[in-house]
């Protein structure tokens, strides 16, 4: 690392250059981060959804959205701008107090957590010294708002919902906390900017950049995905929102902004999942050559790859979203409780007697990567059987002789007589 | 050491200020014809029946009761966890007996089948 360079520090010079007392400085360089931090939230989320839709339609071999501006680029504005001008419809008997304040918990929970994304080297919100814990804390806000839609709206179908939520994403929470103390446990940091940092792979003087987390606990990356697939309501968790059974879920009584402002949360919640995947385990920003340019230069470079690993992350969460089938609850409590948490645990269990094994890095390393592929192995295998299990029965259960086998035979006039 | 928590506090009030904005923007700027079709719960077409709220089958309180346990168990393990490497067995020993303590929980609860899902 070169000096370290930070945006509000360079900020609140250029303001006190221009002659402003300190304090002002100060609020001000930092209003103005969180402003523009807050904005890239909102703003990406028009680009999310728009990629979303086009990678969704080209899987189902369609154009997708091509009206609104050159290959549909301004869809997402036009929706916003529909949505923003509908009527507002309270339905009758719903909490009125709990029903407003849900979108408004679910939109607070997500922004919140981009206040700790390092995007460049120097470039993050705050570098809280809490700051994995503060994303495990800020993880519960978004479950109670979609509780409190699902409660308040007085309807059926959300109420089930609210009912999925706790058990779905209570339930995986407990496996994504878990898998992100695997690079605490490491690095000895909770700082976002320092976990980003420390994942560099120093050659000659030279950053390559390569000494990604990923490559050393593939076992708790992999656990973090899945149970980031189940926290951010994508298929083929998506149990909570499930069209064809519960309609759209929670959200099912929300229309207008309101309703724009749960699907905002969602698209926004699955992206920074995704980011905090880069950052605890892909590397952040860093990438060949990131922190030996100048200021500037490194700055943008990382914030490209930054993006690019990021978006590869999102993409790869939309194509999982375009090919799996829904899974049915109980499969989902069991995959989580029975399969994730007792792998979590124990290899957690393991890191820590292997980080304390004497004979220095390359034994203690070793002896992580060790459990970390066990840990690997026993989850393919389990969702490998799980496939083949399926695959076996949904052939049975096109088989034209066995089709014909469970037939019912033609009504003779006894059965017909007792009404069969 | 509190200055840092300023850009969040800015954060705050900027995230609950678009939500509060979002919120009540549009019933100043949308139109407002409601009647009473309009305003009943949604239920794929059928006429609503009843009160919507019931209450929650006793299953969703053991699966919160777990993630509490679970979650309690993490707020302790995070602060321990920054310092492992420094930690001296002393320190490492109890946490280590609590963890194994709640596996042994876990396992029993397992076996008493609170994780069973279907009736």
């Amino acid at each position: 690392m070169q000096q370290e360079w930070l945006w509000s520090d360079s900020l609140i010079n250029l303001f006190t250059g221009l002659g402003m007392p300190k304090f002002l400085a100060i609020g001000l360089a930092y209003g103005l981060g969180a402003f523009i931090l807050a904005n890239v939230g909102l703003i990406l989320t028009l680009a999310l959804i728009w990629i979303m839709r086009k990678v969704l339609s080209r899987i189902q071999d369609r154009i997708g959205p091509n009206r609104v501006g050159r290959y549909g680029l301004f869809q997402t504005v036009a929706d916003a701008m529909k949505l923003l001008s509908k009527e507002v419809i309270r339905p009758a008997h719903s909490d009125m107090i709990t029903y407003d304040l849900a979108p408004v918990f679910s939109v607070f929970g997500v922004i919140m957590i981009l206040a700790v994304i390092p995007f460049a080297p120097g470039l993050i919100g705050v570098d809280l010294n809490i700051g994995v814990l503060y994303l495990v804390a800020l993880g519960s806000v978004g479950i109670m708002a979609d509780l409190m839609a699902g409660w308040s709206s007085n309807n059926k179908y959300a109420l089930l919902a609210g009912f999925r939520v706790v058990a779905q994403l209570l339930s995986y929470e407990i496996p994504m906390v878990l898998s992100m103390l695997a690079p605490v446990l490491l690095l000895g940091t909770m700082r976002m900017g320092e976990i980003s940092a420390a994942q560099g792979l120093h050659v000659l003087g030279l950053n390559l950049g390569f000494g990604w987390l990923v490559f050393l606990m593939p076992g708790a990356f992999l656990i973090f995905f899945i149970s980031a697939l189940a926290e951010s309501e994508q298929t083929p968790f998506d149990l909570l929102e499930a069209e064809s059974e519960l309609i759209s879920g929670f959200h099912i009584e929300y229309s207008g902004m309101k309703f724009a402002m749960f699907f905002l949360a969602q698209f926004i919640n699955t992206f920074f999942l995704g980011a905090i995947a880069v950052t605890l385990f892909l590397g952040g920003w860093q990438g060949p050559f990131v922190d030996n340019l100048p200021a500037p230069f490194s700055q943008i470079l990382g914030l490209i790859y930054f993006n690019i690993k990021t978006f590869a992350v999102y993409i790869a969460i939309v194509w999982i979203k375009g090919t799996f089938p829904r899974i049915r609850v109980d499969q989902m409590m069991s995959f989580a409780w029975k399969v994730l948490v007792p792998l979590v645990l124990s290899l957690i269990l393991w890191e820590m007697i292997a980080l304390k094994l004497p004979g220095g890095a390359v034994i203690q390393y070793g002896a992580v990567l060790v459990g970390n592929l066990v840990v690997i192995g026993v989850v393919l295998n389990i969702l490998g059987n799980h496939f083949k299990r399926e695959q076996v029965r949904s052939k049975r259960a096109f088989e034209p002789k066995t089709l014909i086998g469970t037939m019912r035979p033609a009504p003779t006039a006894e059965t017909a007589a007792a009404g069969d | 050491m509190a200055i840092d928590y300023l850009p969040l506090l800015i954060l705050v009030i900027i995230a609950i200020g678009f939500g509060a904005i979002a919120v009540i923007g549009p019933s100043l700027l949308g139109p407002s014809r409601q009647n009473k079709q309009k305003l009943e719960p949604y239920e794929s077409g059928m006429i609503p029946f009843a009160d919507a709220r019931r209450r929650f089958p006793i299953k969703y309180y053991m699966v919160a009761m777990l993630f509490l346990l679970f979650d309690i168990e993490v707020l302790f393990l995070y602060p321990w966890a920054v310092t492992l490497r420094e930690l001296r067995w002393q320190a490492f020993a109890p946490m280590g007996f609590f963890l194994i303590l709640l596996v042994f929980g876990f396992l029993y609860e397992w076996k008493k089948g609170a994780l069973r899902w279907e009736d």
